[in-house]
This record gives C-alpha cells, sequence and structure tokens, in this order.
C-alpha cells in the first residue's frame, strides 16, 4: 500500500485527471462510473457460442441470438438463467448484477457450452 | 477381436469422410427423404431394407413379422433443407402402406416434432393416422421435450411408459425395449439414460433366455459415433452390459440422419435416416446442422441402402447393398463372418 501512495504522489495533477478520464470511459469500474447501459452480444452458429467468453461488467445485459435452423436453448449450469427454446432469429437477454463466472450451455445440445465472466 | 471390430468401423468413418472416396454416390445415400426402414424378422433375425426396394414380395417370404422404424420426422421444420416435412412424412407413409407384407406395427425413434408445439404433434397424429398399422410405439428425441420437460410428450405418447418415457413390450417371441436417451443432458455431454432407467432395464430383463431376441430403440445412438457433436450416450456402455449375455440383439436409433451400421459380437447396431432433411457425415461440415441438397435429390428417394442380418458361423453380419450399384457392397461388417 505504501508503494502506492508513494507513486501516486509522484504524479502531476493534470497526468491524474487523465487517468480518471480513462478510467470513466473504460467498461470495468466502480459503481459511480458504470456505464448504464454495458452490452455484449453472443451469436449461436453452427451449434457454437460465439465468442465462446465473454467478459463484461456489472450490470451489463448480454443477449444470445440464434441463427442456426435449428432450435437452441441458453441455460445456466448453475439455475441462475434460463432462456426459452429459441429458434431461428430469436433473442434470449439476461442482465448480470453480480460479478462472478457463469458457465451456460445448450440444454438440447449439451455440447454447445460457454460462459459469461463478469468483472 | 473387438479393436478389430472397432477398425472397421474407424475405416467406414474414415471413408465417409474422404472426399476421394466415391462422393457422388455418398451424397446420394445421404439424400434420403420420405424414408423409413422394413425391419423383418425371420427366426428371431432381423432383416432390414429401406423402403425403395420393390423386390420386397420375395424377400419377406417365409418371416414371422415385420415392423418399421421410421425416425426424426421433425414435424414443424421449414427450413430450405425441407420446407414441406409434413408431406415427406407423408410420403414414408403411403410407402409403409405400399408394403406388400403389411408390418405389424411402426417405431418411432424420436423428434417427431421440431419445436414440440401441440400443433405440430397434431400434424404428426393426423399423418400417422393414415398407415395401415395402426400400433405405433414412440421414445422421444430431444425435440420432443423441449419446453415442459416432455410433459406433452409422455401425455400424448407415454402411455404405460415409465420415467421420461421408456418402457419394453414382447413380440412373437422378440423383446422390445424403448429407452429415453435425451432428458436432463449435462453441460459438455452427449446424451444419457441416467441411473434410474439403467436399474430398470437391468431389471427388466431379468429372467429372460439368453435365446430371447432383443430389440433395443432410443433416439440417439446407443454407441459413440461422433463426440465432437453429441452423437453418442455417455452411460451406453453399462446398458449394453446388460445385453451382452443375450445371442441376438439389434440397437435401433436416429438422431443422426443418416444410416450407419457396426457391429460388435452379438450387437448389430443401426441408424436410421430422417423423414425430414439430410445431416452431414461426421466431421464433413462445420456442424451436424440441416443439409441443403438439390430438391430433385430430396424428392429422389429410397432404396439405396440394403441392409440384411445374416448368420453365419454363429456370428452376425451386416452387409450393405446399395440398389442401382451393381453387386453389393459390404459397408461394415463383423470382420471374419459375412457373405
Amino acid at each position: 500500500m505504501t508503494r502506492k501512495k508513494v507513486w501516486l504522489a509522484s504524479l502531476t495533477a493534470p497526468v491524474m485527471i487523465a487517468m480518471l478520464l480513462l478510467l470513466a470511459g473504460s467498461p470495468s469500474v466502480t459503481a459511480n462510473d458504470r456505464p448504464s447501459a454495458a452490452t455484449a452480444e453472443v451469436k449461436i452458429d453452427n451449434f457454437s457460442f460465439g465468442p465462446q467468453t465473454v467478459t463484461v461488467p456489472v450490470g451489463a445485459t448480454v443477449t444470445w441470438t440464434n441463427r442456426d435452423d435449428i432450435p437452441h436453448t441458453v441455460v445456466s449450469t448453475d439455475g441462475v438463467f434460463k432462456s426459452k427454446v429459441r429458434d431461428t432469429d430469436e433473442k434470449f437477454s439476461y442482465t448480470f448484477t453480480k460479478a462472478g463466472t457463469y458457465p451456460y450451455y445448450c440444454t438440447i445440445h449439451p455440447k454447445m457450452t460457454g460462459q459469461v465472466v463478469v468483472q | 477381436m473387438a479393436n478389430k471390430k472397432r477398425d472397421f468401423v474407424d475405416q467406414k468413418l474414415q471413408d465417409l469422410n474422404n472426399d476421394g472416396v466415391d462422393r457422388r454416390g455418398f451424397l446420394k445415400c445421404m439424400a434420403w427423404a420420405g424414408t423409413g426402414l422394413v425391419w423383418t424378422m425371420s427366426g428371431g433375425i432381423p432383416v432390414s431394407r429401406a423402403f425403395a426396394n420393390n423386390s420386397g414380395k420375395e424377400a419377406t417370404k417365409g418371416t414371422d413379422f415385420s415392423f418399421v422404424q421410421i425416425s426424426d420426422s421433425h414435424i414443424g421444420f421449414n427450413k430450405p433443407a425441407n420446407p414441406d416435412v409434413t408431406a415427406t412424412l407423408q410420403t414414408a407413409i403411403n410407402k409403409i402402406n405400399a408394403m406388400s407384407q403389411e408390418p405389424d406395427f411402426i417405431i418411432h425413434t424420436g423428434d417427431l416434432t421440431q419445436l414440440s408445439k401441440p400443433s405440430e404433434f397434431d400434424t404428426l397424429d393426423q399423418v400417422l393416422k393414415a398407415a395401415s398399422a395402426k400400433e405405433v410405439h414412440f421414445v422421444p428425441g430431444e425435440h420432443d421435450m423441449l419446453s415442459d420437460n416432455g410433459e406433452q410428450y409422455l401425455q400424448r405418447y407415454g402411455k404405460g411408459t415409465k420415467g421420461t418415457g421408456w418402457s419394453s413390450f414382447d413380440h412373437k417371441g422378440v423383446h422390445f425395449v424403448g429407452l429415453v436417451n435425451v432428458a436432463n443432458l449435462k453441460a459438455g455431454g452427449m446424451g444419457s439414460l441416467g441411473h434410474e432407467q439403467l436399474e430398470w432395464f437391468e431389471d427388466d430383463l431379468k429372467g429372460r433366455s439368453a435365446s430371447t431376441p432383443i430389440v433395443l430403440y432410443a433416439h440417439i445412438p446407443l454407441w459413440t459415433i461422433y463426440p465432437d457433436w453429441g452423437w453418442g450416450t455417455d452411460d451406453s456402455e453399462k446398458a449394453l452390459s446388460y445385453v451382452k449375455r443375450f445371442g441376438s440383439v439389434t440397437v435401433l436409433n436416429g438422431h443422426i440422419h443418416q444410416i450407419m451400421q457396426k457391429i460388435e459380437g452379438k450387437l448389430s447396431f443401426h441408424t436410421a435416416m430422417s423423414t425430414a432433411f439430410p445431416q452431414p457425415a461426421p466431421g464433413t461440415a462445420s456442424s451436424a446442422g440441416p443439409m441443403k441438397v438439390p430438391a430433385e435429390q430430396l424428392q429422389q428417394v429410397l432404396g439405396i441402402t440394403d441392409v440384411n442380418y445374416v448368420v453365419s458361423g454363429g456370428s452376425l453380419a451386416i452387409v450393405d447393398s446399395p440398389l442401382g450399384a451393381s453387386g453389393s457392397s459390404a459397408s461394415v461388417n463383423g470382420g471374419d463372418a459375412w457373405r
């Protein structure tokens, strides 16, 4: 901790302001600076979730879109969220309010797996 | 021996993956539509052939009985791979009705519907009503248990079944067991039978003579065809260990929308074509999704593959005999006893 203090003290005011501005624009910051409408998209193509791992800030909404000719589901392995059956072009959205790692899969084709990392 | 047999199957899969191997003929085989398999029981030995084989008259002479397997109707599917799956199922039923020997019953190995909708089940029922064979045995596919844990399916087709829809029955000396491997699937896994069903199955076979011919049917293959696409059942080995003592075991599956066969000792495995749309051979596409073929290929049907079970030297063998091709060719065999 002392090392950090020394490091901060050595910075000039303009540099610190610039850093704060940078932080405000980044997706993973404290509650006060959280962007109100963080979103992420996951596409279902060829029996797979893409990207397979998506990392979002707390409060972000992730939307899955099924682009296959076959229905799929998006179901949390730990029972946190569960979509209805999503046919071609149908979407499912879930808003993540707690940090953590959320593995999920398609209950129809369980070889299809993915995860959402909420920071 | 087991390894040797496995090698034959691997060889078969490799051949399917190899573009150099008669690709045109292969695609033709894949272009099944409105099709089904006729099974005849002769002295406890199941013999199957594809529908369009018009030589059925001679072939069924002297047999005890026959039944038909249809699979993967996917009623409700309307994508380019087949915009009218009801019509192709109708074609399959017409072919059943035109058979020279009326089958005693029909077995549907699942994926009756695309989305488990009541209207889709209604359409299926309407089409099946036209079949001359009135007795139909079902097992669900994953598409039949989509949103309600299979409640709708069980209400309609699960009378007298246990758990998620498994059951057994006897017919003219043959013991049939319908297993469900599409319920409660685990992330990252393949098909699954589950502990409760396995216990029931073991119990169901108890006390039966080893000479009783056994026919197992389930939606997802009970042998591992292609794990990357989930084409197998995680706990099938346990189920198959229960039937090892029987002299003749035939395993009928669907799900993969193409014919695949394998023999392992006294066990014969066979997957049926879909009545709705073809799927690619293992590993030949980026996914197992519906395969589009030219319309004329979809409508051109059947009779390309003839499957015969023959007894020779006490072991079973399968000979794959494409119709329209000169002679017959063995696609998979038991290694040392086939003709």
